[in-house]
């Protein structure tokens, strides 16, 4: 039996330990936020974070998570929206939106660890997560504007 | 296009049993058929008081509710045709709700692909919009005695301005809906100078849902009792199992049970591909499943494609005369006179989608009847292939569109709604068909692999007095007829029959080659390795006399016409050349346009960094491109910036527009920089985005400026024309930089990355 914190809420689970979180999440939990996108860890889409650090959920195993807290997107704010989602809307990033919540997550990650990232440093932190769409100078922009807005 | 039709009595028709069937965004609305009961076709809209056309309905407290008809994928038309019908309804924004449509043909053309969906279907949504306003402004001017001439609309209400009288469209719409529905004739459409909306544009309907997770794609689609399944297919096209062992696959804690899925009888089209599905209460355990599958494959005749040696019979082609499809003067004759001649091949390898959502369906079959939930950019053509892989009428399938995560035309092909079904009905419950990225990266219909040929003379001053041009490739109608090999002229009208260039002599060829992969549509198609080809030979040419590549390119563009296309089967996009004629002019407005805004000879560039342009027309937009980069010694190809001016007549949604382009210029770079599908047997060889790597932050333009023209011509597309002339300019901007012509792309060939 794993025992975790998903959003703030104990959960256990006792099926194969080897199941990634992401399919815990999504398939046994409901939480459809996070995305599958690649399975391997290659494209970020399914950034969630454990302990407060962006991990990719897909290639992380449930054995790996027991005992850890998990914040998926639906958890990231618990009143309103989070200054990075709404600097996500100011800036007007989405096209298809599939990756984004995995962006926003890696980006959180970013900026709590990093008040005022320059552009090579968002670029390094961002680089795990591809948008197909190309949105890539809007997350820069709105990364910089969360910024401003959490200072 | 379906006409306005007073369909507020249709509902009575269909009984109006079933609630709303379809997905609403963040609500999960589904329906359970019961036995004999009809299939929820109706809308909101439907069931609204006011009810002028299939699009609209607008509800007693003034809710207004609009149908979208097309698929959202990130071009934002289920925001921006909305948008339109609310424009001329003067209503106000903020009391619109949109419902997403169902598959179905009442709606005239829901295949949201070829970036036509703002041209074909503004006037519709203008003529939705005004038709509830004109019977608004009926009902109002009848409830006061006055003659409705004399009332207006401004937001949300109907007003008299003599008396200073005002009524709300909610209280109005049912005295309206008693009325008869306008003519077409009847109606009155807004001056442009009276547009609320039109041209100013909004963000997406659906933004804070996409920001919060809460938007749901067909990978986040449930029902109750359903089971997930995947898929394990053939690795070569046509191939077929010969002998499978599950015992293993079934030992998987969570797996159900496995299914064979019958292979498809040639051709292709959207049928499934057959294999082995595994059936498993969650995804893991399906993915865990299939890998302890043991099957033995017969894989049939495209066993012996090799994309290597393909490439090598493609060029053979491009070099012996080919079909001519256009052409002008006579090119034989100057070439026969020698001169000054160039020549070259230009090759662009097969390119595979990489939407960021993998495939992914749900369905469930049940009574006879099919409901499936998909991510589809073709919901009519869903129903199509579901009813036909079941053997039911189209009718009996209910296509339910969910937001898609990324489409690029992969998702207007719907095998995977198709084997969802397959699947439902011979496990007899729900369904879910998961694609992981490694199926859809080896079971892609590809863009087609091509090689040009190009040749030209030059007379005084490097201008050519004869032009020759062939290209080859397998085309997209090989996925419906075996034996297609010819381009058809909907693929040869992409950038290359419509090659604008004022020429004394031309001859445009295609030649023949055989599909070994299914073949398909994905962003900007054809007009990408035909604007590669173009765009660089320009480029080459007026290195090659020693000329300014802008000037060059402006001379070649010539002085404002109109393109004659007598004596050359040219569909332009399915538009006539009456309402969309292939002006130069405008062609030639944006390549000096972009010129200006870049400074185009006015910036200096060091060593290692270079500037390329090029100009290419697409979906009915033309665009000129130009592309700065810095390459280091290591090859690194760094893009600092990009400029973009395009004329697509009335832009709707500048917003939308800039993202559109911003983004055709990232696609653009993965495709420049690494995109290429391999085979070997037969077999894609890429798998992931470890071998097929799409670009990231730190190798995407770092800024693109996007510039529009302001027209009144009628609206042209805007998700595709981004990405042919970017692909050109940023080889032309490298050739600058390091004197390497890049002429087979991925530019990985060169050293580059």
């Amino acid at each position: 039996m794993i025992q975790l914190k998903v959003n703030g809420v104990e959960q256990s689970f006792n099926g194969d330990p080897e199941m990634p979180l992401l399919w815990y999440v999504r398939d046994i939990l409901g939480l459809t936020g996070s995305k599958f996108g690649c399975g391997v860890g290659l494209c970020g889409a399914c950034t969630v974070l454990v302990n407060g650090q962006a991990t990719r959920s897909c290639v992380a195993a449930m054995r790996d998570v027991a005992g850890k807290e998990v914040t998926t997107i639906e958890g990231l704010e618990k009143n309103g929206l989070h200054p990075v989602q709404k600097a996500w809307m100011q800036i007007n990033v989405p096209q298809c939106g599939y990756c984004q919540v995995g962006q926003i997550m890696q980006a959180v990650a970013l900026l709590n660890s990093k008040k005022k990232p320059t552009d090579h440093e968002i670029d390094e932190a961002m680089a795990g997560n591809i948008c197909r769409c190309g949105t890539y100078q809007r997350i820069r922009e709105a990364i910089k504007t969360a910024a401003e807005q959490m200072a | 296009m379906s006409a306005i039709e007073n369909v507020s009595r249709r509902r009575f028709l269909t009984g109006g049993i079933v609630a709303a069937g379809a997905l609403v965004l963040g609500v999960r609305y589904y329906s359970k058929l019961s036995p004999g009961a009809k299939l929820p076709q109706d809308t909101n809209a439907d069931h609204a008081t006011l009810h002028p056309s299939v699009y609209l309905g607008i509800e007693p407290d003034g809710t207004v509710w609009i149908v979208a008809s097309r698929s959202e994928m990130g071009t934002t038309s289920r925001t921006t045709l909305p948008l339109v019908v609310a424009d001329e309804l003067d209503a106000d924004w903020k009391r619109v709700k949109i419902e997403q449509a169902i598959g179905d043909k009442r709606y005239g053309d829901q295949n949201t692909d070829g970036s036509h969906s703002i041209r074909s279907f503004y006037d519709a949504m203008r003529q939705a919009g005004a038709t509830a306003r004109f019977m608004l402004i009926q009902a109002a001017a009848k409830q006061w005695g006055v003659p409705a001439t004399v009332c207006e609309t401004d937001l949300h209400v109907v007003v008299h301005r003599a008396t200073n009288r005002t009524a709300r469209y909610g209280e109005l719409a049912s005295a309206a809906a008693k009325l008869p529905v306008p003519s077409r004739e009847e109606l009155k459409l807004k001056p442009k100078t009276a547009w609320r909306y039109i041209g100013k544009g909004e963000v997406s309907y659906d933004l804070e849902a996409l920001v919060t997770g809460k938007a749901i794609y067909g990978m986040d689609a449930h029902v109750e009792g359903m089971v997930y399944a995947s898929v394990e297919r053939p690795p070569v096209l046509g191939g077929k199992v010969k002998s499978y062992d599950d015992k293993e696959a079934l030992k998987v804690a969570g797996v159900h049970q496995t299914v064979a899925i019958d292979p498809f009888t040639p051709p292709p089209a959207f049928q499934p591909l057959g294999g082995i599905a595994v059936i498993a209460d969650n995804t893991w355990a399906a993915l865990q499943g299939r890998k302890k599958l043991s099957i033995t494959w017969d894989n049939g005749p495209n066993e012996t494609y090799n994309s290597d040696a393909y490439k090598n019979e493609l060029r053979e082609s491009a070099h012996k005369p080919c079909k001519v499809v256009r052409t002008i003067g006579d090119v034989d004759a100057v070439f026969a006179n020698g001169g000054k001649t160039f020549e070259a091949d230009y090759y662009v390898p097969l390119l595979a989608h990489a939407a960021m959502e993998p495939l992914v369906a749900l369905a469930e079959f049940k009574d006879g009847k099919a409901t499936v939930w998909a991510p589809t950019q073709n919901p009519q053509g869903a129903q199509e292939i579901v009813a036909r892989e079941l053997g039911i009428p189209k009718e009996d399938v209910v296509c339910h569109v969910t937001l898609l995560g990324g489409g690029f035309g992969r998702k207007s092909k719907p095998d995977y709604v198709a084997e969802a079904a397959v699947l439902s009905k011979k496990v007899g419950r729900p369904v879910k068909v998961v694609w992981t990225r490694e199926d859809d990266i080896k079971f892609d219909y590809y863009n087609a692999v091509a090689s040009m040929y190009m040749k030209a003379t030059l007379g005084s001053g490097g201008k050519p007095t004869a032009w020759l041009q062939r290209s080859v490739f397998p085309p997209i109608p090989s996925i419906f007829d075996v034996n297609a090999v010819y381009g058809d002229p909907n693929h040869l009208q992409q950038g290359w029959t419509d090659i604008p260039y004022d020429l004394p002599n031309l001859r445009v060829e295609n030649g023949p080659a055989k599909a070994h992969v299914r073949i398909g549509w994905l962003r900007s198609v054809a007009n990408i390795y035909h604007g590669f080809a173009i765009q660089s030979f320009t480029d080459e040419l007026a290195h090659a006399t020693g000329r300014d590549p802008l000037e060059y390119l402006l001379d070649l563009i010539g002085a404002p016409r109109t393109i004659d296309f007598k004596g050359v089967d040219y569909p332009n996009y399915g538009a006539t050349l009456e309402a969309y004629p292939w002006e130069t002019g405008r062609l030639r407005h944006v390549t000096e346009m972009v010129a200006e805004k870049y400074g185009w000879g006015r910036r200096k560039h060091g060593k290692g960094t270079g500037v390329g342009i090029a100009a290419h027309k697409s979906f009915l937009t033309y665009v000129a491109t130009i592309v700065e980069v810095e390459v280091n010694d290591q090859g690194e190809v760094r893009i600092p910036r990009v400029d973009m001016a395009l004329d697509a007549g009335l832009v709707v949604n500048p917003e939308a527009t800039r993202a559109q382009f911003q983004g055709a210029a990232v696609f653009g770079t993965s495709v420049a920089r690494s995109g290429q599908i391999t085979a070997t047997k037969g077999a894609i060889d890429q798998s992931n985005f470890q071998d097929y790597p799409v670009a990231r932050i730190n190798e995407a333009p770092a800024q693109t400026n996007v510039y529009i023209v302001d027209s009144d011509a009628p609206p042209a597309g805007v998700g595709e024309p981004g990405v042919p002339p970017f692909i050109a300019a940023l080889c032309n901007a490298i050739f600058a930089a390091t004197g390497k012509r890049v002429r087979d792309l991925p530019i990985t060939n060169y050293g580059l990355s």
